[in-house]
């Protein structure tokens, strides 16, 4: 069973209009790999030129920021689900 | 059809430039960064005396507000005092100290009365009928009341264990509180992902780009205040980091607009040890922010991903500022010598810019040459449990004058 990612509506549009996407992998960072073979497009808005998340969003693994848990390198099982949403919010 | 009462100005991405017209959009659909509302240069900009003449509110400050037309809400916001303490200034040894005193903003006793007015007047422009924010807690009480008066439903989502002051002072309106299990960072996505599927206006979410300016108001009360000029220094609490940035902003559009001269001033941010990812980046001095999860009382600032911390931090350093993390006890350290010294009584958020001042100046960042101003951003009575051990050591006595005398006898005794 692979792991549910869902996309906020800014980044749906480079995704066929699909909010709620599937991806397989063991970390974030192979999700972020296969969606971007998937989604060429989206590749620039997941991940920077170092490999680094995109600055302007965040990525949840059931409802944790991942940069509190290793990053891209945050291990995924199946059935997880991954929010991405933009970081540029609240305060 | 009738013209609208009220427009809300054009909008432009901070990181790729792009142009947006007026909506309820606070990141770019190219690049996901932060959108900013655009000023013409051509627009009329008042002198003081105009100003001067303007009833005591933000609004004497509109042409510098992304609004155009006459606001429909929130008209009496701001214009809260700026007091000089001497006292405090000797104890911190700084010049001059002045409290900008946002703990009686009206209607809901904090700074969040100001980005909440400027967000409901854009949500009027921009025909949303239903307005809703994630909060640590004053911001829910701002956008509770002001929502109510201007009648329009409000959806507040707050951590669950915020403090029962602070959960009070929103349900009173007859909000639609929603308690979250989680921290205000698990809020601010559950929001973010809110707005992306109703038609609403989350303040500081899609509505964040129109909402910020409002802190700008800060900046422009004290140049007028301290009589058309800039202070040397200003120590702000930081959570998200908008503040301080609106801070500076604000002090430069005036500086650009020939309303004051002189140099903007030292910017300094102030957080809580627990939770102090900007100060981290401001001594780091590069990178990005690494986010923490929040361990302090002073939930207010309880943000572990700041979204306007790299732009704080920067401003922090351009203007030759700090930043200071301060602890728990010394945030209600901080509390009382604002209360002992001013008259004023502060929430957390208060005290961690008390604290954090005193830090700064102990280490010769704030010094006898300057003119500082404190920004006190909320209400001692939000958060009085912190304090509560005040009341531990009161008499409790008979309603004797025997009694009395007693006390005043023990009182004007020479201590052991």
């Amino acid at each position: 069973m692979p792991v549910t990612v869902q996309l906020p509506n800014v980044l749906a549009k480079l995704t066929d209009g699909q909010r709620t996407v599937e991806a397989t992998g063991d970390t974030v960072g192979d999700l972020v790999t296969a969606l971007s073979r998937q989604f060429p497009e989206l590749e620039a808005r997941l991940r920077d030129r170092r490999g680094q998340p995109y600055e302007f969003v965040a990525f949840y693994l059931n409802d944790a920021d991942i940069r509190l848990n290793g990053g891209f390198d945050t291990a995924v099982r199946d059935g997880d689900e991954l929010v991405i949403v933009p970081s540029v919010a609240g305060g | 059809m009738t013209a609208p009462r009220i427009e809300a100005h054009r909008l432009r991405c901070r990181a790729c430039g792009a142009d947006y017209d007026a909506q309820a959009l606070a990141i770019c659909e190219n690049c996901i960064g932060p959108l900013e509302p655009v000023y013409s240069d051509r627009r009329t900009r008042p002198d003081r005396a105009t100003i001067a003449r303007r009833p005591p509110s933000l609004w004497r400050y509109r042409e510098w507000l992304p609004l155009n037309g006459e606001p429909v809400y929130s008209t009496e916001t701001g214009f809260t005092p700026l007091i000089e303490s001497p006292s405090l200034a000797r104890t911190l040894g700084a010049g001059r100290l002045w409290i900008k005193n946002d703990s009686v903003s009206h209607p809901s006793l904090s700074f969040k009365d100001r980005v909440v007015a400027v967000a409901l007047n854009a949500a009027a422009a921009l025909d949303l009928d239903t307005v809703g924010c994630a909060s640590t807690g004053n911001l829910a009480n701002a956008v509770a009341a002001q929502a109510a008066r201007a009648g329009l439903p409000a959806w507040v989502f707050i951590p669950e264990d915020l403090e029962l002051a602070k959960v009070i002072g929103t349900a009173v309106y007859g909000a639609r509180v929603v308690r979250v299990r989680g921290t205000y960072d698990d809020v601010n996505r559950l929001c973010a992902q809110v707005a992306d599927r109703n038609n609403w206006g989350i303040v500081n979410v899609n509505l964040r780009s129109y909402y910020g300016e409002g802190s700008k108001t800060v900046a422009f009360e004290i140049a007028e205040q301290l009589g058309w000029r800039l202070p040397t220094a200003v120590v702000a609490p930081m959570a998200g980091g908008s503040l301080l940035t609106k801070l500076h902003k604000g002090f430069r559009e005036f500086l650009a607009d020939e309303i004051v001269a002189g140099g903007i001033p030292r910017m300094y941010g102030a957080q809580a040890a627990g939770c102090a990812p900007i100060v981290r980046l401001v001594e780091k001095g590069e990178g990005r922010i690494e986010p923490v999860v929040p361990d302090t009382i002073a939930r207010s600032l309880a943000i572990g991903s700041p979204a306007d911390g790299g732009y704080a931090a920067r401003v922090i350093r351009e203007t030759g500022g700090w930043a200071a993390a301060v602890s728990d006890a010394d945030i209600v350290t901080g509390i009382t010598l604002l209360a002992e010294h001013t008259g004023v009584f502060t929430e957390t958020a208060g005290g961690v810019t008390v604290a954090g001042a005193r830090a700064l100046a102990m280490t010769g960042r704030l010094t006898a040459a300057d003119e500082v101003v404190l920004c006190i951003t909320g209400n001692g009575l939000k958060t009085a449990e912190v304090v509560q051990d005040q009341i531990e050591s009161l008499p409790v006595i008979a309603p004797s004058l025997r009694e009395v005398s007693d006390l005043l006898d023990w009182a004007a005794a020479p201590a052991a």
